[in-house]
């Protein structure tokens, strides 16, 4: 049974296609049903391949299943091979679960929907490409998939394409992709160059057997790393997703918070072995995750769109895993994108049946004291924000601390320090959220969405709880070492992946302090939030008229969307402009416009010659007889 | 016997004949006319010389001739009469539409 993994891909594929082809004449009913059912079989392969590598024992071989071969041309050659070792069953499971979950979810969302079968067919192909980019067993299968989901990814922002800002938020998100996925493909050839093979096993071991030159190898690394970037939405490729919210909700918790963003850690965690090598890629890596870590953080801390908070949110808790690839510790990185998956779509299918119960209202300010409403979606998304911020012993706290205390151990002060202020300040926009949206009073609410207020169905309400139980839970599966040799499950299931990488933990000393600190972090970040929009609600505007040049540069998101428009995108199509005034206009079109102009001049001077007369064709017949006879005699 | 040069400049004196009255008459029936002259010039060109040099090749030729004529001349009224039908007039100066 475990060898049938590699039809888990091709089960939603096939309902993709079912679904573009028929969608039109199934009801609503039986495509909601079939999307879902073909993620559960998906998911129930995949969780059967999960039980046989347990049981095949540590360090045992991944089962690989190769389809055909694939491209074969002079020595290059790639198979169509899927892997599933434990880093792909992990994340494979999550696709394929929450995935899952996001369906059922979907079917209330979008009951109301005009094309059900093209959201359904989309959602399922996303999950076919995810799949393929998962258990990839080559770079260059790989890339097919990545740039699958970066279509689906595409198609699902602008689902809506009729809203200009659908469309617009659509292309942004796909050329912003183009960008780091040149990168990636580059990085691509630089691997096949070098090595002359894609599979990952082999890029492992050349890497190991010393036969990738640093610099090559630094080069390349880096290279796929800017494809991350575009792809996790990490500086400086991460402003198309906060646009991206523009898609249905559903698809802002799969695809831009809990799989196909965290594509880019996966990769990395793929080819581990040369980020670890290169110790400079790594340094990039971490400090570039720290950074964009604390950066949306803040700009998180301003934004009123309630699901452009969570964009931001994402983002910074992507830099987190980040930290955690770039110094080592990609077991804990990992784990955090398990968790993150988690709580974060957890809390974008709560802020959906929020935006849903208000009928598409998603400004934080004209919402308020929701708690009373929406009985069943509050405790889901205070759990989710809960865990977000770091509170002990749920799965965020774990996961974070994962990641920080072993920065810490490596010695990246700079690093966790940036971490560690991520940490306070995702507590405190958060809670900021909760309150705002969930406490106080229900005046800001307009008295017409209050009129329509109502909770969400239960097939919108069964996935939160599903969701938040493992928001609380998934945390006990990679409990820190500190607590025992053997509480690790999730790093020495991992541990045959990340064998090449030493790691080292903190002393169980500093763990503890660590630990203590990052609770404080999330405890401060939430009593502030408290503070400011509970007890003294006037003390934000009092903030915001003290340092108004400061909040102005912050709401506006540090006006980078305007420097790239200033320094990228306006002299692009300034530049295209001219070209096509003076080029295009005058060369181009003026080299069509000539020929035609000439042929037409030449048309009519021969034109005099057509008179129509008998007599006039006669004389020229009798003028060119003399002439040939003329020729002739002579 | 009368030389043969003598029919020669017949020929050529029809054969010019009908070249000018094609040139100068106007109406489709006289340019007809001309062209049958023309013809019968070449026709006489031919004779002359099948006689001179004592071959029957011209005269065959002549044959040849006086019958594609004939086919020619029935074909040629035809189209001219239904001009007139058309047109209520066989002036050649009136059948311009394949003007550029």
């Amino acid at each position: 049974m475990t060898e049938l993994f590699w039809l888990a891909p091709f089960i939603p594929g096939m309902s993709a296609l079912l679904l573009f082809l028929f969608g039109g004449r199934l009801s609503r009913r039986w495509i909601a049903a079939q999307a879902c059912l073909s993620l559960l079989a998906a998911f129930a392969l995949s969780l059967l391949a999960t039980i046989g590598l347990l049981g095949a024992g540590h360090g045992s071989a991944p089962i690989v299943k190769e389809l055909f071969s694939w491209i074969v041309s002079g020595s290059f050659s790639a198979r169509a091979a899927f892997t599933f070792d434990p880093l792909a069953a992990i994340m494979g499971l999550v696709v394929t679960g929450v995935g899952f979950l996001i369906h059922v979810y979907s079917a209330g969302y979008m009951a109301k929907d005009r094309s059900p079968a093209r959201f359904f067919g989309l959602l399922n192909l996303f999950t076919f490409f995810m799949l393929i980019l998962v258990l990839a067993s080559n770079v260059v299968l790989m890339f097919v998939g990545w740039e699958g989901v970066g279509l689906c990814s595409y198609l699902l922002i602008g689902f809506w394409f009729e809203k200009p800002a659908a469309a617009a938020a659509g292309k942004k998100a796909f050329l912003l992709n183009r960008i780091g996925d040149t990168a990636f493909l580059v990085g691509v050839f630089l691997v096949l160059a070098v090595t002359g093979s894609a599979e990952f096993q082999d890029l492992a071991a050349n890497v190991m057997g010393g036969r990738f030159p640093a610099g090559m190898a630094t080069l390349a690394a880096v290279l796929f790393f800017i494809g991350a970037t575009g792809k996790s939405a990490q500086v400086p490729l991460y402003v198309w997703l906060p646009d991206a919210m523009e898609g249905p909700t559903p698809v802002s918790a799969l695809i831009h918070a809990a799989t196909m963003v965290t594509a880019g850690v996966y990769m990395v965690c793929r080819m581990n072995a040369l980020f670890a090598f290169s110790g400079t890629a790594s340094l990039v890596v971490a400090l570039t995750g720290a950074v964009t870590a604390v950066f949306a953080a803040t700009m998180a801390l301003t934004e009123n769109d309630i699901k452009k908070v969570l964009a931001y949110s994402t983002i910074s808790q992507i830099g987190y895993m980040f930290i955690g690839c770039g110094v080592g510790a990609y077991s804990a990185g990992m784990f955090h994108l398990v968790t993150h998956a988690f709580f974060k779509s957890l809390l974008f299918l709560a802020a959906g049946s929020v935006i849903h119960a208000l009928s598409g209202e998603q400004d934080l300010r004209k919402m308020g004291g929701l708690r009373r409403y929406l009985p069943r979606t509050f405790p889901a998304f205070f759990v989710g924000a809960a865990a977000i911020a770091g509170v002990p012993f749920l799965s965020g706290f774990f996961s974070k601390d994962g990641i920080l205390s072993r920065a810490f151990a490596q010695g990246q002060y700079v690093v966790w320090a940036l971490g560690l202020a991520t940490a306070i300040l995702t507590a405190f926009y958060i809670f900021r959220l909760v309150f705002l949206a969930f406490y106080g009073r229900d005046d800001r609410i307009s008295a017409e969405t209050k009129a329509h207020i109502h909770e969400s169905p239960s097939i919108m309400t069964v996935p939160l709880a599903v969701l938040a139980f493992f928001a609380v839970a998934a945390g006990y599966i990679g409990l820190p070492r500190v607590l025992g040799e053997k509480v690790d499950l999730f790093g020495r299931f991992l541990a045959p992946v990340f064998a090449n990488v030493p790691e080292h933990g903190p002393a169980p000393g500093t763990e503890w302090i660590l630990m203590f600190l990052s609770t404080a972090a999330a405890l401060m970040g939430i009593t502030a939030a408290y503070v400011f929009y509970v007890k003294k609600t006037h003390f934000p505007h009092g903030l915001i008229s003290r340092f108004p040049a400061l909040y102005t540069i912050v709401s506006r998101k540090y006006y980078v969307d305007e420097a790239y428009d200033a320094v990228f995108v306006r002299p692009l199509v300034r530049g295209g402009e001219v070209i096509f005034d003076h080029f295009d206009k005058r060369v181009v079109d003026g080299a069509l416009n000539g020929t035609a102009a000439a042929a037409g001049a030449a048309g009519r001077v021969l034109n005099l010659l057509q008179t129509g007369l008998i007599k006039d064709y006669a004389l020229a017949f009798l003028i060119g007889a003399v002439l040939f006879l003329g020729f002739l005699l002579m | 016997m009368i030389p043969a040069a003598f029919f020669l400049v017949l020929s050529i004196l029809l054969f010019v004949l009908g070249v000018v009255a094609f040139f100068i008459k106007r109406d489709l029936i006289t340019m007809f006319l001309a062209v049958e002259v023309m013809l019968n010039a070449a026709n006489l060109a031919f004779l002359t010389f099948a006689k001179s040099s004592a071959s029957l090749d011209g005269q065959v030729i002549v044959l040849f001739v006086v019958t594609v004529a004939a086919a020619e001349a029935a074909v040629g009224l035809a189209i001219i009469l239904v001009v007139f039908k058309r047109k209520k007039s066989i002036q050649s100066d009136d059948l311009n539409i394949m003007k550029g």
